[in-house]
């Protein structure tokens, strides 16, 4: 019954040292690739907005969804969306983390704190990610009403970074 | 009509510019060790010949693509061989003009069943022709670090 | 539903951090093996599958192409397919209807990743699978979206961390017993709640590791299976299905389109209790509270039930309803098609009662084996039986 054990599993672990003392022969290879991603139509409009302090969403009268982000087709009812809406630049804090790694692995001693923000105007449920500001990370919680901080309107270049972050509604 | 003219408001085509930050580090795996360090080393072709089909692969490898049988036998094959096919190149990776343009071999060594790419040198590209002899021009031992680079070119024999 | 398919052979290598050897090498060995360990030989195989995650990995382009020659695909129909986590077990849903059309009488299916090539860190792959224009700009990392719906699950629940936890104690004390396993350990709930908080509530041994690795099964119609081996095991039910890309408008607390991937695949299998129907379980595991979302999700448990499951020792491998018993993602490595395919290959050896050390208590007729990715919105299920 125990045929498992005699099983031998191929595989050759190597450790950092056989690396570092090149035990092994290795390349490097940097790709070289850069792009330009077309925002689209939908996002286009959105930044647009987010340019002058509004943030766009977009209804299906089918479903009766609002949506955010935007996009121009419901990909419920498969149909072109129908009404694009002003919605507000409040929301409730759909759920959160306090983050002490950056993207490409490096540790950093305040938390980012990442959150879905489920954007008041909108579905219940939709939500867009974005980090949170001006607060405790200790007070973080999840039903947290929060408002969203925006860039001086002088400076902003339509991108989502034009709004900074979200804090919190009240004290 | 392109997309672009279909747009009404130019303010809405927005572009985000940006690149994927990738770095890879690759080792050169059982069978590339030993052809790549018998190659720094010896300055050899060493290859592995499968029992079941014959075929010779040059750089060996463990196993044969064809009847999946695990290569051991290891062979030297010469470091000249025949000239299979040829390329001028005259633009870079960029789309760029390149000042000298690059000629590029398909070599078949002798004593194997397969081809190995590598530039040519010493040659000019209205002398060259296919099913001429080539032998490859090696780094100077000191120099050489186990890669595809430590062969220069190969040259007319 | 088609033609009766089983798995007849599986293979699969060590789960390192680094290996030696190259992709291709990879995949030959746990393709050879498969194919060793039910006497076929390459000529007997109809078409090949091959699983395998974002070139970017393995820093290869078009790596289906390039891993071909390992994966016994010289000169026959061969098929890559891809749907990020989810792969390891969508490769053998894919090979399963090549087999149960009749288009084919065999189907090797090969998975293969290795992560290592990625410097300095495989993390950083995963920045682009962020939307680029309204994400990306935020600096998004792959822990962000874990956290956050761990988060929104605990919190739903009010769940514990201890409890949570104790799928990484469990998961990694399973594969001390796995030959393959890459970071089997005695660990403790209270080295888990110690472990450095990288996204909390994300904490390092919460998270199972980079890994390189290759896995393969052998997949045949009913007249091959029966002629190479007395010990099948069917395939009797396979699902899949996806949520929206739009992960922000999406319920983090619950995962549906697992719901609906393994009802697809219990509906087929004829499974209407899978609670009692199902007697071993491996679900994906890269996260400790995803073993947990994901029982819920297969209806192995009630929502929100599957902490206390694992509190009262239910789904330990001397349980009624062992989960994991391979030592998972979290013990066995998460090269992370072939960690998919090493869960089916695990129930493989179990059913069959060739699980060594690792062999659960109960006596076990059937299983399920699920993993999931792309945008953390696919579900992959596959119902397998003896
Ligand atoms: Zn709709
Ligand atoms: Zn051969």
């Amino acid at each position: 019954m125990n045929k498992e054990k005699k099983i031998e599993f191929p595989g050759t672990g190597l450790s950092d040292a056989d690396f570092k003392e090149g035990r092994v022969l290795t390349t490097r290879w940097k790709v070289d690739a850069r792009y330009t991603w077309d925002a689209g139509v939908a996002i286009g409009r959105y930044l647009e907005g987010i340019k002058k302090g509004v943030i766009l969403g977009v209804r299906c009268y089918k479903c009766g969804r609002t949506m955010v982000p935007p996009r121009i087709f419901c990909e419920w009812c498969f149909r072109n969306i129908d009404e694009w809406v002003e919605l507000k630049d409040t929301g409730t804090v759909n759920t959160f983390s306090l983050c002490y790694v950056t993207w490409d692995v490096k540790r950093i001693k305040e938390p980012q704190i990442p959150a879905v923000i489920e954007i008041d105007g909108a579905s219940p449920g939709m939500g867009i990610m974005h980090l949170l500001g001006e607060v405790d990370p200790q007070k973080v919680h999840i039903g947290m009403r929060v408002k969203a901080v925006w860039r001086p309107a002088g400076e902003r270049e339509g991108a989502i970074t034009d709004i900074l972050y979200w804090k919190p509604l009240e004290k | 009509m392109a997309l672009k003219e279909r747009v009404e408001r130019l303010t809405q085509t927005k572009a985000w510019y940006g690149e994927l930050p990738v770095e890879s580090l690759y080792t050169a795996g059982i069978a590339g060790e030993r052809f790549f360090r018998t190659l720094k080393d010896n300055g050899e072709f060493s290859g592995t010949k499968c029992k079941c089909c014959g075929i010779v692969y040059v750089p060996g490898r463990i196993f044969c693509e064809r009847c999946f049988a695990p290569l051991e036998e290891w062979l030297t094959v010469a470091s000249y061989g025949t000239l299979e096919s040829w390329t001028v190149v005259y633009v870079g990776l960029d789309g760029s003009r390149l000042a000298e343009p690059i000629i590029v071999g398909l070599i078949r060594l002798d004593g194997a069943s397969t081809v190995l790419v590598h530039r040519l040198g010493e040659v000019t590209p209205d002398t060259l022709s296919i099913g001429m002899k080539f032998t490859a021009v090696l780094k100077p031992k000191t120099k050489r670090e186990g890669a595809i680079t430590d062969i220069l070119y190969f040259k007319p024999v | 539903m088609g033609r009766r398919v089983a798995i007849v052979g599986v293979g699969m290598t060590k789960f390192v951090r680094r290996a030696q050897e190259t992709g291709q090498e990879l995949a030959y060995h746990a393709a050879k093996m498969a194919l060793d360990s039910c006497g076929l030989h390459l000529g007997q195989v109809d078409g090949v599958v091959l699983g395998s995650a974002p070139d970017s990995f393995d820093g290869v382009h078009m790596k289906g192409e390039y891993l071909s020659p390992g994966a016994g695909a010289w000169g026959k129909p061969y098929m890559r397919c891809f749907v990020g986590g989810a792969t390891g077990v969508f490769s053998v849903i894919n090979g399963w209807y090549y087999v149960a059309s009749g288009l084919f009488d065999t189907c090797l299916v090969v998975c293969e990743e290795k992560m290592s090539s990625f410097q300095p860190h495989a993390q950083a792959a995963f920045l682009t699978i962020f939307d680029h224009t309204t994400e990306r700009p935020l600096k998004p990392n792959l822990l962000w979206i874990f956290a956050l719906e761990m988060n929104r699950y605990m919190s739903t629940y009010g769940l514990r961390k201890e409890d949570i936890a104790l799928v990484a104690v469990k998961n990694k004390n399973n594969a001390l017993d796995h030959p393959c396993a890459q970071i089997a350990d005695k660990v403790t709930v209270e080295e888990i709640l110690k472990s450095e908080v990288l996204a909390w509530p994300v904490q390092r041994l919460d998270v199972s590791p980079v890994s390189d690795g290759a896995t393969a099964v052998v997949l045949a119609n009913e007249t091959v299976a029966r002629r190479v081996t007395d010990k099948p095991v069917w395939i009797e039910g396979v699902g899949w299905a996806l949520d929206t890309a739009y992960w922000t408008n999406r319920d983090l607390c619950y995962p549906r389109y697992v719901e609906e991937a393994a009802r697809m695949a219990y509906k087929m299998a004829g499974v209407t209790d899978p609670r009692h129907q199902i007697h071993v379980a491996e679900p994906y595991d890269p996260f400790d509270y995803k073993e947990l979302h994901h029982m819920e999700g297969l209806l192995l448990c009630g929502k929100g039930e599957a902490p206390q499951l694992t509190v009262d020792g239910v789904t330990r491998r001397d349980g009624e309803l062992p989960v994991c018993p391979s030592g998972g993602l979290l013990g066995v490595g998460n090269p992370i098609s072939a960690a998919g395919l090493m869960k089916v290959a695990e129930l493989f050896w179990q059913l069959r009662g060739e699980a060594g050390k690792r062999q659960i208590a109960r006596k076990a007729k059937r299983g399920i084996a699920q993993a999931w990715g792309d945008l953390m919105q696919v579900g992959a299920v596959v119902v397998v039986g003896i």
